[in-house]
């Protein structure tokens, strides 16, 4: 499977996932659309980041737990798929002595031979001088700018970025946020979490919202600010929790 | 380049570099000469040296291995989010931990040794053997790192089972033995004993050092038997054979658990 084939359709049907007695994900449905922009939003323990592990492979389905399908391909525990596929990682740990250049090669070195690659965040964030120095001694918003370049890299069909903007500064933040901005029209659907509602407003065009390990809306953002009768998404989100509750 | 290489080579380039791989050569390296200097001959300073091999070695490993893989669960999660199969990450994760601390054991051990063999080449066979040995129990407790950390999700817990693993196999295992010993002292127990030796990697490899080092009689009567059972080179391959399967037990054990975890 190659990269770059243009917007994946994520489509999530009837996932469930225990661990131990804790049900963390009670049937979830949604489609993240074509060459959008979806967030995914929930308070702590709703089931976020499994769900995106979940999407990634990091975390197994069993047979009869729903599925995850790709433009409509289940995903079924090959890996060839995650070609097609960027992950930002909230946490930005990378292997301390090693230095971001080697980082960098690394992953192109897991990906099929001639991949193409987007190095545009390493520009734009002006890695280049940084490059060559151990991960150990570059600053936590380094990383994540690193990070964030990683997950970009490779043109993917579909980026999913776990708090993507954390510790970034505002400069760094403006470039990433018009990335995604850029990214439908680049061939990239994106699917994000943040706990920063106004970030969410300004970035995503559709939102699914998950209480409890279900989804309770799943659709544009004028559409859940209509349902909860709301003007701005902070207000539609308490409201929706009040009802989850 | 095969994912496994290019995970293996990053894991190398990482732990080659570290500071506690430079450490650990250097702590190596100083006993080492320092019992050559002041130990008279290369065979006395190889007999002290066991003890190093047999507790310090296999310390290192676990530990070393146990936090290494917590401290790199998030990377570790980001290589399994590219096109790679979980099991080219866990075996590059292996071979980047145990080549490092081979090399290591070669170099702080093996080297001033290998020097004084020059002089003293009555020694290259008991430092062969106790390379060897190093070599096996390097493999087998970075496996029961690999082991710990993933099926222990907490770190501080992971750290504590890891010592635990350590302790049983290199004090806890023996007190048990003499407890058996002590309680059936009025039945044959030669066979027992050496079945439950071969099932402790670090019993087993006290007792392959021991009769290399001619001392089995101290042991008596089933130090004799040892001696019958290892003393030939067939008995040594036997030996070795069985450390090498004490690694790749956990080594396989992990690589299944770890290609059903949830990340």
């Amino acid at each position: 499977m190659t990269a770059h084939v243009g917007p994946a359709e994520v489509r999530v049907e009837g996932l469930r996932k225990r661990f131990g007695r804790v049900e963390v994900l009670r049937g979830v449905d949604f489609t993240v659309g074509t060459g959008r922009v979806t967030a995914l939003v929930g308070p702590n323990a709703a089931g976020k980041s499994t769900l995106i592990k979940a999407i990634i492979g990091l975390v197994k389905i069993r047979p009869g737990d729903g599925r995850v399908l790709l433009d409509g391909a289940p995903i079924n525990g090959d890996v060839g798929y995650r070609e097609r596929i960027g992950y930002m990682p909230q946490a930005a740990r990378f292997p301390d002595q090693l230095n971001a250049r080697e980082v960098l090669a690394l992953v192109r070195g897991l990906r099929a031979p001639g991949t193409p690659v987007d190095l545009e965040l390493v520009e734009r964030f002006e890695l280049e001088p940084v490059l060559d120095q151990p991960i150990r001694t570059l600053s936590g918003g380094t990383r994540q700018k690193l990070n964030a370049a990683v997950a970009f890299l490779f043109r993917p069909s579909l980026v999913i970025l776990d708090e993507p903007t954390a510790g970034l500064d505002p400069i760094a933040s403006g470039i990433f946020k018009a990335k995604v901005h850029a990214a439908p029209a680049a061939g990239t659907t994106v699917l994000l979490t943040s706990h920063i509602l106004s970030e969410i407003e300004e970035l995503a065009e559709d939102i699914v919202f998950l209480i409890d390990g279900r989804v309770v809306f799943q659709g544009p953002i004028p559409a859940l600010l209509e349902q909860a009768g709301a003007a701005r998404l902070e207000r539609a989100v308490a409201t929706l929790m009040e009802r989850g509750r | 380049m095969t994912p496994f290489r290019r995970v293996l080579s990053s894991q190398l380039r990482n732990v080659i570099r570290s500071r506690w791989m430079a450490g650990h050569t250097v702590l190596l390296l100083g006993v080492t000469i320092l019992l050559l200097r002041f130990g008279g001959s290369g065979a006395r300073a190889l007999l002290s040296l066991v003890n190093l091999v047999l507790l310090l070695v296999p310390l290192v490993s676990v530990v070393f291995g146990t936090l290494y893989v917590y401290n790199a669960r998030e990377f570790i999660e980001l290589l399994l989010a590219q096109p790679v199969k979980r099991g080219a990450v866990y075996l590059g994760l292996f071979g980047g931990l145990a080549i490092p601390q081979v090399a290591t054991l070669l170099v702080g051990v093996g080297g001033p040794l290998a020097l004084q063999a020059v002089r003293e080449p009555a020694i290259v066979r008991p430092l062969v053997m106790l390379l060897g040995v190093g070599i096996c129990l390097t493999l087998v407790f970075t496996a029961f790192a690999l082991c710990v950390a993933v099926l222990v999700d907490e770190r501080s817990r992971g750290f504590g089972v890891a010592l635990l693993v350590w302790l049983g196999c290199t004090v806890i295992y023996d007190g048990l033995i003499l407890l058996v010993v002590t309680l059936f002292r009025d039945y044959p127990l030669e066979t027992p004993v050496l079945i439950l030796t071969f099932l402790n990697p670090v019993d087993l490899a006290r007792v392959v050092l021991l009769l290399t080092f001619d001392v089995a009689i101290l042991m008596g009567y089933t130090g004799t038997l040892f001696a019958e059972m290892f003393g030939t080179g067939l008995g040594i391959a036997v030996a070795f054979g069985v450390l090498l399967g004490c690694a790749a037990v956990p080594l396989m054990a992990g690589f299944r658990w770890f290609g059903r975890k949830d990340l």
